[in-house]
């Protein structure tokens, strides 16, 4: 399972790979990181089929998460169509509602409970 | 005639006693200048009943001459000089007088009429003479007058003005207190702009250490486990993993160290103090935290961030805090400028706001300066206004939202206190851009 981490913050990726350390080495997922919306849409243009999800923080400089949601759901508005899983360190109502109207398919707040995510990965990959 | 010379001693004792009525010395004459009289009067009487009239001449015109020589001794009746010298005529007429009558009586009887007349006119000259000094002093004491009254007037003018500067003074004192509680609210003000941004910046961290110190325990968990089946390659690579997050847990952790103290930089007092500074780092941090912090605030707020920074900037002489504020007023400024425009041009409108810096060379000694742009693609300043906007109290906010002293301020702190500039380029409906240079 192919998963894209958009997060203008460097230091999430290693933090994943670690967190996912048993399951990349099992090659049960797979991670693909991009800094900002510019530079996820650049990969999805590509690569959009092979995605199955994508983890969006929404604080970003430039095209926020809400955006690059936006873009996702009406640019590549084919099957298969990507879980979108918005992230954020504002966990409020409107953001939330926003995220969900955008068509996200779940919200996330930081600081994330990997826990948590792996439960909701089972659930997708199942 | 020895009548005339006793006669002008005894008024010359009256005269001066009158003039001297209301000068400060009176006291000190007044009995001998009374008791003089007398004993004139006495002595003529003396003289008259026991002594020749030819005798009595010689003896008043000397009486006089005592008198006249006594009088001119002494300090206090200097002013009377012309007065006593107009007794000398009277005083050697009636000597050559009473000698020639003593000696040649004869001829004395003879020219008689001639004799008297001298002295007549000798008499009449002390007169003539009083007159005269009479007006003298008179104009003196007008001068005199005058000149008193003139010092109770500049006496008066000096307490006034002395007055009217204390006022004055205390207006400033007050003026400069309220200039400084002034500084000190735009601080606060600007530090409440600052404080969402503060917590996501400090949050942001604490999650990295967080997570990073939960991921390295279960790393240890692992490498044990590892070590346990004899994998120690594996193992090893495990503790190259942990190696790093706790590098990344320090990094994280002075990344909120630093920025609580710059928080705290912030709102204290300006120590004034100025050090040696890597501006970039400034330029960097305020950036982010004016940015966050609007964000904050307005959740629909979103901007392209750009930072170009001269990565071989020379370091300069600032104070940081005050710099700071600077660049975070600029910075402010910007992202409101383009939020303002984002929401008249709606979502076709892509806010940007660029920061970069850069080293003034010269051609032949190296390094004289920096400069720091601060740019925004906003609605720009219209020309009506460029001249007010570093106006202390001018402002394009609605009320309550800006204090109006953040250019103003900017502009104190760059040019008065750190001998720099800026320097504003900006086009209505285009975006602004502000170019402050510092001297290295």
């Amino acid at each position: 399972m192919k998963i894209l981490v958009v997060d203008d913050e460097a230091d999430v990726q290693p933090l994943f790979l670690q967190r996912f350390r048993k399951e990349i080495k099992n090659h049960e997922v797979e991670f693909r990181f991009a800094l900002s919306g510019e530079e996820a849409l650049k990969y999805l243009k590509e690569k959009h089929s092979e995605v199955v999800l994508i983890l969006s923080d929404i604080n970003m400089p430039g095209m926020s998460g809400i955006e690059l949601l936006d873009h996702i759901r009406h640019d590549f508005n084919m099957p298969p169509q990507p879980v979108v899983m918005m992230i954020t360190a504002y966990a409020d109502k409107e953001n939330y509602k926003q995220a969900m109207d955008k068509g996200a398919d779940d919200f996330l707040t930081k600081p994330l409970d990997f826990n948590l995510l792996k439960e909701k990965l089972k659930t997708i990959s199942e | 005639m020895f009548f005339f010379t006793f006669l002008a001693a005894f008024l010359l004792t009256v005269r001066i006693r009158r003039a001297l009525k209301f000068s400060p010395i009176y006291p000190k004459w007044r009995t001998a200048l009374n008791a003089s009289g007398w004993i004139i009067i006495g002595l003529w009487l003396l003289f008259n009943s026991n002594f020749s009239t030819e005798v009595n001449e010689i003896l008043g015109a000397l009486m006089l001459l005592g008198i006249v020589l006594y009088l001119k001794k002494e300090p206090d009746f200097k002013s009377f000089e012309v007065l006593l010298f107009a007794h000398y005529p009277l005083v050697i007429i009636s000597f050559v007088n009473g000698v020639i009558s003593l000696v040649f009586p004869d001829f004395f009887n003879k020219w008689d009429n001639f004799f008297v007349c001298a002295q007549i006119v000798a008499f009449g000259w002390i007169f003539a003479r009083f007159a005269t000094s009479k007006k003298q002093q008179e104009e003196i004491k007008r001068v005199n007058q005058r000149k008193s009254e003139l010092e109770v007037l500049v006496a008066q003018r000096t307490m006034e003005i002395t007055k009217q500067r204390n006022e004055l003074q205390d207006a400033l004192k007050e003026l400069q207190a309220t200039q400084a509680q002034l500084i000190q609210q735009e601080k606060l003000a600007s530090l409440g702009e600052l404080t969402a941004g503060i917590a996501h910046e400090i949050q942001n961290p604490l999650n990295f250490v967080n997570n990073f110190s939960e991921v390295s325990m279960e790393l240890i968990d692992e490498m044990e486990h590892e070590l346990g089946k004899g994998d120690t390659e594996e193992a090893i690579t495990i503790a190259a993993d942990i190696k790093q997050n706790l590098e990344k847990i320090r990094h994280h952790g002075q990344r909120a160290d630093g920025i609580v103290k710059g928080m705290l930089q912030h709102s204290r007092a300006s120590s004034n103090v100025k050090e040696p500074t890597n501006i970039n780092i400034i330029a960097d941090e305020y950036f982010r935290l004016a940015y966050h912090g609007l964000r904050a605030k307005d959740k629909s707020f979103n901007a392209e961030l750009v930072t170009n920074l001269d990565p071989d900037l020379p370091v300069v002489n600032i104070v940081p805090q005050d710099v700071g504020r600077v660049l975070l007023n600029m910075f402010t400024n910007a992202f409101y400028a383009v939020h303002e425009k984002k929401k008249i041009a709606g979502s076709d409108f892509k806010p940007k706001v660029e920061v970069s810096t850069r080293t003034i060379q010269t051609l032949t000694r190296g390094p004289h300066g920096i400069e720091i742009r601060v740019k925004d693609n906003g609605n720009g300043i219209p020309d009506a206004i460029k001249d007010k906007i570093m106006q202390p109290f001018f402002t394009t906010k609605p009320a309550g939202e800006g204090t109006g002293l953040g250019l103003s301020l900017s502009y104190d702190i760059i040019v008065k206190a750190h001998k720099g500039k800026i320097d504003i380029n900006s086009k209505e409906g285009e975006g602004t851009e502000f170019i402050i240079s510092l001297p290295v």
